[in-house]
């Protein structure tokens, strides 16, 4: 293995490490009666937020909704930041407006993850519109899930893209379920990635926990849209371990789960590169670093939170107006 | 008299609904969920069968729409929106389409379609997970508002919206699921478009809705213990809302207070107040107040949640405000 492979590897491991560990952490915090908002957790799909984010520069967009912790960690959204905001603290990367579900960060590309199913797909649609009017190399990742492949605009938005040949990559991250329904409750084919060739794009299936694998694809994808080629739709199929919003495991969808659980559980995207990466050599110590590292990250991320205020009652109002040229 | 919940209630018009029609079917997302929407269907699937509970993809747009054109087609559909910040993505076949469908086509073809919206707030939720958007709907000739505050009303205006014949948008509000009260086993409608006085009073009249309502009830309680004798009107239907009832308490009580647990620009109290000015202009002594909620979207932050939201409290605070204002003297204009 290369030398520049291995420390794709270890880019990809610190990524998916660091979603893993804050969620653990968050879904700790919200079984201890400390973090009141939703949270829907995104541990056991790392290794599409890594894997993708692995595959973009810094001022790339990446668009998402109501399960972007990885998202935005995975391009390099602050902690810190992410911590205050579900706390609800005035330090957070939403000044405490949103919580969990509403995530920012500009400086990385993120312009706000929203919890309307499928409503940040035109939204990525447009920023890639902008990119392309103003020549300026971007690309735009839709990340959005199976579910939200059932609403009419993430169709509309696929077909603009196409059309206008857009520099956009839709990440479909098919985890089988939306909130208590199966897949195949709410369709009648397991053919999501068919909607590519609906829109006259490729598209491509992927092992959602394969994070080299969902690298490869989106490099791919990316180039694509970079060079004005047009859109891609990658298919990720993956599971989430947790219940649909907060940290139970099966709570929501009953025992019927817990065997399908089982199966993704025995594929966990972090021990599946992490035994990619023993194979080329890596030592375990080398691991025990990167995860100590971001537990004090993460330990710091938390202190910085609870350090910071709420924001006042009096603020309702503030923000219904932006202020200030842009 | 038998007591349920709020959601037990809804349960039960479900229930009886779907027994006694068998146009009646519901679509929507969350219907074969423990807990999606509450207790307010539990079961419902299994009792009678999921080809007339269909728990649907995440697709608000074509649910609605076929919700619609399934009324058009002889049904007696139910749409339900676990929240209405959802069902913003179904406005078109709503507002387009269902409100005008009777007028476009001469009233040769009814649209007899009942919305579910629910209102489903608080817990941090933030701007997305909140919003309370009966106003919008009311602006929009053709459609039926009903808003239900107690049990015995969230079954009744159920039924009668499934049996009025036009599309009526069902509103009501996770807040109230627990709430219990008497609730006759029969089937029996509340009509559409009649308020009622939840307490007689003479000092000023309170207007609300929903979860308002509820809490203007509570808050009259307080102010009886502190001299205070307010006329509390449940409007129930704001859309078409119970003009004579409100007017003539005005006449009586000569303040007027509406509370909406939304929005106060282009709001049901904005609605209410100016057609206090028009008819009853003459009888009040004091300017019209309205209790709403602020302009701007729901926080998520624990301390400005608490500061958004209307609960019995703050109505307290509005009446007393109320009491203390008197209409000012028109100035003399001397020339
Ligand atoms: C427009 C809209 N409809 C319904 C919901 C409620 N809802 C929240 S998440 C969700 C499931 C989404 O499933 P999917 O897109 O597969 O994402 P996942 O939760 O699996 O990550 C639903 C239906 C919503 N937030 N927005
Ligand atoms: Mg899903």
């Amino acid at each position: 293995m290369t030398n520049h492979r291995l420390e794709l590897l270890r880019d990809l491991y610190s990524r998916m490490v660091t979603i893993r560990l804050a969620e653990e952490r968050l879904a700790d915090l919200v079984t201890a009666g400390e973090v009141g908002c939703p949270c829907h957790l995104y541990i056991g799909q790392e290794a599409i937020a890594a894997g993708v984010c692995a595959a973009l520069e810094t001022d790339d967009t990446v668009w998402g909704g109501h399960r972007s912790h990885g998202h935005y960690l995975a391009k390099g959204g602050d902690l810190g930041a992410m911590f205050a905001e579900i706390f609800g603290k005035v330090l957070g990367c939403a000044e405490g407006r949103g919580g969990s579900m509403h995530l920012l960060a500009t400086d990385v590309g993120i312009l706000g993850t929203v919890p309307i199913v499928a409503a940040t797909i035109p939204l990525a649609t447009g920023a890639a519109l902008a990119s392309k009017l103003r020549r300026d190399g971007r690309v735009a990742i839709a990340f959005f899930g199976d579910g939200a492949m059932e609403e009419g605009h993430c169709h509309e938005s696929m077909n603009l893209a196409a059309l206008y040949a857009l520099p956009i990559v839709f990440v479909c991250e098919n985890n089988f379920y939306a909130s208590h329904m199966a897949l195949t409750g709410r369709r009648a084919a397991d053919n999501l990635v068919t909607a590519a060739d609906a829109h006259a794009m490729p598209g491509e299936v992927v092992d959602g926990n394969d994070a080299v694998a969902v690298y490869d694809a989106a490099v791919r994808a990316v180039a694509r849209a970079r060079a004005g080629v047009g859109p891609t739709l990658l298919e990720c199929r993956t599971f989430r371990w947790r219940g649909h919003v907060g940290p139970s495991w099966d709570m929501d969808v009953g025992v019927k789960r817990r065997d399908e659980l089982q199966q993704w559980l025995d594929r966990d995207p972090i021990r599946l590169l992490r035994r990619v990466m023993e194979s080329a050599g890596v030592a375990g110590a080398a691991f025990d670093e990167v995860d100590e590292r971001v537990r004090a990250e993460i330990r710091a991320a938390e202190a910085f939170a609870r350090s910071a205020p709420c924001p006042p009652a009096d603020e309702l109002d503030t923000h219904v107006y932006a202020t200030g040229a842009r | 008299m038998r007591t349920l919940t709020y959601a037990a209630a809804i349960r039960e018009a479900f229930a009886q609904l779907l027994e006694a029609d068998p146009r009646v079917f519901v679509i929507g997302q969350g219907l074969w969920s423990p807990w999606y929407v509450g207790q307010s269907m539990t079961g419902l699937d299994v009792e009678f069968g999921r080809e007339r509970i269909l728990d649907s993809p995440v697709a608000e747009n074509a649910t609605t729409g076929a919700a619609v054109g399934a009324a058009l087609a002889g049904m007696r559909p139910i749409v339900v929106h676990p929240r209405m910040d959802f069902m913003l993505l179904a406005v078109d076949p709503i507002v387009n389409q269902a409100a005008n469908w009777s007028y476009m086509f001469a009233g040769k073809v009814p649209a007899p379609v009942v919305i579910r919206g629910i209102i489903n707030r608080g817990g941090e939720q933030a701007a997305q997970h909140s919003q309370a958007l009966q106003a919008m709907f009311m602006h929009v000739p053709g459609l039926k508002i009903v808003m239900p505050s107690t049990p015995y009303d969230a079954k009744g205006l159920l039924i009668a919206a499934v049996n009025d014949g036009n599309p009526v948008l069902y509103i009501d509000d996770r807040w109230l699921y627990e709430a219990a009260g008497p609730v006759p086993e029969e089937m029996y409608q509340v009509p559409i478009g009649s308020g009622v006085v939840r307490r007689p009073g003479t000092d000023l009249t309170v207007v609300a809705s929903s979860y308002v309502a509820a809490q203007a009830v509570e808050a009259a309680r307080t102010l009886e213990a502190r001299g205070f004798d307010p006329e509390v009107i449940d409007l129930r239907s704001i859309k078409p809302w119970d003009r004579e009832l409100v007017f003539a308490s005005i006449r009586k009580t000569s303040r007027l207070l509406v509370v909406d647990g939304a929005w106060k620009t282009c709001g049901v109290a904005a609605e209410i107040a100016a057609a206090a000015a028009e008819h009853v202009f003459e009888h009040l002594s004091a300017p019209v107040a309205r209790l709403t909620l602020p302009d701007a979207p729901a926080p998520m932050s624990r301390p400005l949640e608490r500061a958004y939201y209307i609960h019995a409290p703050r109505i307290v605070e509005a009446v007393e405000h109320l009491m203390a204002s008197r209409r000012p003297q028109r100035a003399l204009v001397l020339s």
